[in-house]
């Protein structure tokens, strides 16, 4: 497998030469996925959820369509259960001003992690400055992981949200939710898992991990941007008030208030994104057509083939677990001597593109003890072509700063 | 375009061995400037007599090569000249980067002329400012105090 299958699929491999390494960032999109999109445009476009014509029904139905997927592929009981958002930042934000502001107070804690994603860590500093509750972190083992004592430890009688991501977009680890949720039950708290860069790469089962909020991106999955999910839920959902209001998320409205919509659509105020949730549904049929463990067996396939061409460089260092089975696809890096921004630079230069920075985890950067790093990203549509001009070019980097490789 | 033209001699000298990344010890004026999207800091350092002139400068801190050679290389130009000089090159230096400068102006700039293409680089921008921008804000911090 020296050359991909799947980058045929992939337009945007034919008009750019690019060897992407970003996909943590954002995927690229299968054909499959941009014609989704253009048959809505084309052949179903009205506005959803209003009117009373054929179209408007087809495009309700398109839409509806969508919600079923997204439901079965993470295993919801009930569709009403996916809430769209535009991408995971907003279903965090969502919980955040609907769950936490409202069912939090004083005497409450929220436990986070120190290796969060600003966007699962600035909502919930919200929620504790306004609603006086105490915001505690999780710190990390030696590996990057949780440990269960440090859980044990910080996971109390008063914790009543337990926002964790899944999988690291720095480190590539994974947390074992599955565990965490019943110790979190237990102690009578919420669980809010950050999906953004698991559902993408490994099959999540809401039921079977038994979590009660789960947020993630289309866009990170091969779907177009601006469309994302958020998962409640029901019994939590249903007690939970709106986030936005406006239309098509009323029962009835009168000059001294309203009654809102029953769910989902409580939650989806205004004309919603139903192109993206269709070719969010093509993305997810995509991915089922290849299946998760041939997904799994490529990205570790190729994360092997890095681990072992970086481990050759002593002046490069990987962050996070040694085993690259562990690691998702992702390998954020450093080299001796050259800022990260420059590595991303340099590599651009020779047509790859690697991410660098601080990877919107500040904290997490500060915890491992560097400003920034390079990162590379796998996803299906990689093979062993841009991993081998990968580790080619990285070589030379230091070169170019007039240092010896 | 990519900028892979920029990391040649002149970059990698200054960055490596930037002649200016030392501590004065009794600077008339210090002001810290960062890049929060990259992490970049530097602490630039002047000396200014009372005629104005810039009598020496320095800078601490630590960033990419571009921040840093191009910090290095502003002080290069800048020792030794008129205050008014030095805000006027760094008004050269600020349209070269927008690709509004003209060719004598980019002569003038001399080695910094070397981040010219840098323009075509939104991202990187910032770190190639940064030493220029936070001399500017010493100016203006200095004009708001009335000296
Ligand atoms: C772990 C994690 N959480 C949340 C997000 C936010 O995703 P989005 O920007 O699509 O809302 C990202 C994306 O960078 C991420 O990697």
């Amino acid at each position: 497998m020296s050359k991909s299958p799947y980058k045929k699929d992939f337009p945007i491999f034919e008009n750019s030469s690019c060897i992407y390494l970003d996909s943590a960032a954002t995927a690229q999109r299968p054909r499959q996925v941009i014609d989704a999109e253009r048959e809505f445009n084309e052949r179903l476009n009205a506005n959803p959820l209003r009117g009373l014509y054929d179209l408007s029904m087809k495009a309700t139905e398109a839409y509806e369509s969508s919600r079923e997927a997204v439901a079965s592929f993470i295993n919801a009981e009930k569709s009403e259960e996916i809430i769209f958002t535009r991408n995971a930042t907003e279903g965090l934000n969502l919980l955040a001003y609907s769950y936490g502001l409202n069912f939090l107070s004083e005497e409450d804690e929220i436990l986070t992690s120190v290796k969060e994603h600003h966007s699962n860590m600035l909502p919930w500093q919200m929620v504790a400055k306004k609603t006086g509750a105490k915001l505690r972190y999780l710190e990390l083992s030696e590996d990057g992981s949780i440990s269960e004592e440090e859980l044990e430890l910080k996971l109390t009688d008063r914790t009543r949200i337990v926002a964790l991501l899944q999988v690291s977009n720095v480190l590539g680890s994974t947390e074992p939710i599955e565990k965490i949720v019943k110790l979190a039950h237990k102690k009578g708290a919420v669980v809010v898992v950050d999906g953004a860069q698991s559902v993408p790469h490994m099959k999540v089962d809401v039921r079977e991990l038994d979590v009660d909020f789960l947020v993630f991106s289309g866009h990170k999955m091969m779907a177009p941007l601006g469309i994302g999910v958020l998962y409640g839920k029901k019994k939590l959902l249903s007690k939970m008030p709106p986030f936005l209001r406006g239309g098509e998320m009323i029962e009835s409205v009168s000059l001294g208030g309203a009654s809102f919509a029953e769910l989902p659509h409580k939650f989806e105020a205004g004309t919603v994104n139903a192109q993206g949730a269709y070719g969010l549904k093509a993305a997810i049929s995509y991915i089922e057509g290849i299946g998760f463990d041939k997904i799994r067996e490529i990205e570790d396939g190729l994360c092997e083939m890095i681990f072992d061409g970086l481990s050759k460089l002593p002046y490069v260092h990987i962050q996070g677990s040694k085993d690259p089975y562990k690691h998702n696809g992702i390998v954020s890096f450093t080299i001796d001597g050259v800022h990260p921004h420059d590595i991303a630079s340099i590599l651009d230069g020779d047509g790859i593109a690697v991410r660098a920075g601080h990877h919107c985890a500040e904290p997490l950067m500060n915890y491992l003890g560097v400003q920034s790093t390079a990162r590379a990203s796998l996803y299906l549509y990689n093979d062993e072509e841009d991993v081998r001009a990968f580790l080619e070019k990285v070589k030379n980097v230091r070169r170019w700063l007039g240092l010896e490789s | 375009m990519s900028l892979k033209s920029i990391y040649g001699e002149i970059l990698n000298e200054h960055n490596l061995r930037p002649m200016n990344k030392r501590e004065l010890k009794d600077p008339t004026f210090t002001l810290e400037g960062k890049n929060p999207t990259c992490g970049d800091d530097i602490i630039l350092q002047l000396k200014v007599n009372e005629e104005g002139i810039i009598e020496d400068g320095g800078f601490t801190g630590s960033g990419c090569a571009i921040s840093q050679a191009s910090a290095d290389i502003m002080l290069d130009l800048i020792i030794g000249e008129k205050k008014e000089r030095a805000l006027e090159l760094a008004s050269k230096f600020m349209g070269m980067i927008k690709g509004e400068a003209s060719e004598e102006d980019i002569e003038e700039l001399d080695e910094a002329g070397i981040l010219k293409d840098i323009s075509h680089m939104p991202a990187r921008v910032k770190c190639a400012v940064l030493g220029w921008h936070t001399l500017e804000e010493i100016f203006k911090e200095e004009d708001q105090k009335g000296f």
